[in-house]
């Protein structure tokens, strides 16, 4: 490694760094949390016992787990302005992960609802709770135990996906070590630094998953 | 669609009247006519063997089996089950006229014993949290529990997890205890700590109805056994008349099987 690829990784850790914190991580993280809503929305409805409004939640699952995100990306911000609509990149990419996510995250929360046996709601009820009590104190709390590790598997991939942003004019991480490297052709060295940033966010986040897990872990025997 | 019935003026007379309860599953009828009025302040047994409908009669006072027929009051609360459909507003009302105790505990894992038995009362009744866990406290020190009151449930043996849950179904100020095979999961050992609150509770004077097996137990607190096959009553009378000397054979041939099972 020659000094002038030296210097211009050093010369690269400060707006990768500022990539990584301005837009990756933002972008990962309100995607993720508007996607857990919408994931749970559509998990209770996939739960309802109303056919149409499962039917509904199932399609949805359907069609954003059976198209690439690479694809729903470009339909909101290639496609939709076609139609009138149109989006700024960063909203776009919101958007996008947000549905994603939503679809993904849906399954994984039914089915740790569906995990949380029958006599828990039964008790909840006796005790007086109604559907949302029970949902909110009794069957979720148990529910996010059986969530956390799929849940943090699908935070974990979206931190990575949001690397497809850097198609729609994100300036996202990937993209300003594409655009770095551009001029020099010093690929290798700045996918490189790239790569280990998205390396250390996911460290942190697998170390925090641990953290949740072992804090869900109090009310079960060893 | 109307709310549950609300009668003026308490009765003297039976706390709860069922009548005419009928259920099945598919094809199988578990419940046919069933009739029969509970005391207020009076313990009723419901023995018999499994799949005789005991249990299905007991979750019907609640609702967590929903009958095909029948009418069930509690208080001034009725409602009738041939009426469709069945609310969930009385439903809720009518499940708020008792407490009740599972075989399985179904304990909230999450949360403390103090937490789990605080939890009706603050946060499905909105009472003061201050005045529900000192009325809690003395729940627990009534089932023997009070220093287990920042313990998860997992920490507990299977006697003192029931014990909790009694305490739990009596923190929401019911009108009537059910008791659903309260001691059958448990280690023999362990029987008897259970046991032993539930009679504490029928000296104090709660009205309950209770399914269990504990032939011994009915007979000492049973105001009134009801002994059940086939989804009908097939006995009722006092321990005495039930227990002791049985009329029909169906009842001989139960009671016979549980207390001596070699012979």
């Amino acid at each position: 490694m020659n000094d002038q690829t030296v210097s211009l990784i050093l010369d690269s850790l400060g707006p990768l760094l500022r990539a990584t914190v301005t837009s990756t991580i933002p972008l990962t993280l309100i995607s993720f949390v508007l996607g857990l809503v919408l994931a749970l929305g559509v998990a209770l409805m996939r739960l309802s016992s109303v056919r149409v409004v499962s039917s509904l939640a199932r399609l949805y699952i359907s069609v954003i787990r059976g198209t690439p995100l690479l694809l729903q990306l470009f339909i909101i911000f290639y496609g939709l302005p076609s139609m009138g609509v149109r989006f700024d990149p960063f909203p776009a990419a919101v958007l996008a992960f947000t549905l994603n996510v939503g679809g993904y995250a849906a399954e994984v929360i039914r089915s740790a609802i569906l995990s949380v046996p029958k006599g828990q709601w039964e008790a909840a009820s006796t005790v007086g709770m109604g559907y949302v009590t029970t949902l909110r104190r009794v069957v979720l709390p148990q529910a996010a135990r059986t969530a956390i590790p799929p849940l943090s598997n699908t935070l974990i991939s979206l931190v990575k996906d949001t690397s497809l942003a850097s198609t729609i004019q994100v300036t996202e991480l990937l993209r300003v070590a594409q655009e770095a490297a551009a001029p020099t052709f010093q690929f290798f060295a700045l996918y490189g630094v790239a790569a280990v940033y998205y390396w250390v966010v996911c460290l942190v986040l697998s170390f925090g998953q641990s953290r949740l897990e072992e804090r869900q872990n109090r009310y079960v025997a060893a | 669609m109307t709310d549950p019935t609300r009668t003026p003026a308490a009765q003297s007379g039976p706390l709860v009247s069922v009548s005419g309860l009928a259920k099945s599953f598919g094809d199988h009828e578990v419940l046919r006519s069933i009739d029969f009025d509970v005391a207020p302040g009076s313990v009723t047994v419901l023995i018999g063997p499994s799949g005789s409908g005991k249990t299905t009669v007991l979750r019907s006072l609640n609702a967590l089996d929903v009958a095909d027929a029948g009418v069930v009051r509690i208080g001034d609360v009725e409602v009738d089950f041939a009426q469709r459909p069945v609310t969930k507003r009385q439903v809720a009302t009518l499940r708020a006229q008792s407490g009740m105790v599972f075989q399985a505990h179904h304990l909230f894992p999450h949360l403390t014993v103090l937490a789990n038995v605080t939890a009706g009362p603050v946060l499905a009744q909105r009472r003061d949290r201050a005045a529900v866990e000192a009325e809690a406290r003395e729940l627990l020190r009534l089932v023997g529990l009070e220093e287990k009151a920042d313990a998860y449930p997992f920490q507990l043996s299977g006697g003192q997890q029931q014990r909790v849950g009694i305490a739990r179904a009596l923190a929401v100020r019911p009108k009537l205890m059910l008791f659903d095979e309260p001691t059958s999961a448990l280690d023999p050992e362990l029987v008897g700590e259970v046991l032993l609150v539930i009679n504490d509770l029928a000296a104090q004077g709660w009205t309950m109805v209770v399914v269990t097996h504990e032939i011994r137990f009915a007979q000492q607190v049973a105001d009134q056994v009801l002994f059940m096959d086939g989804g009908v009553i097939v006995e009722r009378g006092t321990p005495d008349e039930v227990l002791t000397r049985p009329r029909t054979d169906r009842a001989r041939q139960f009671l016979h099987r549980i207390l001596d099972p070699l012979d």
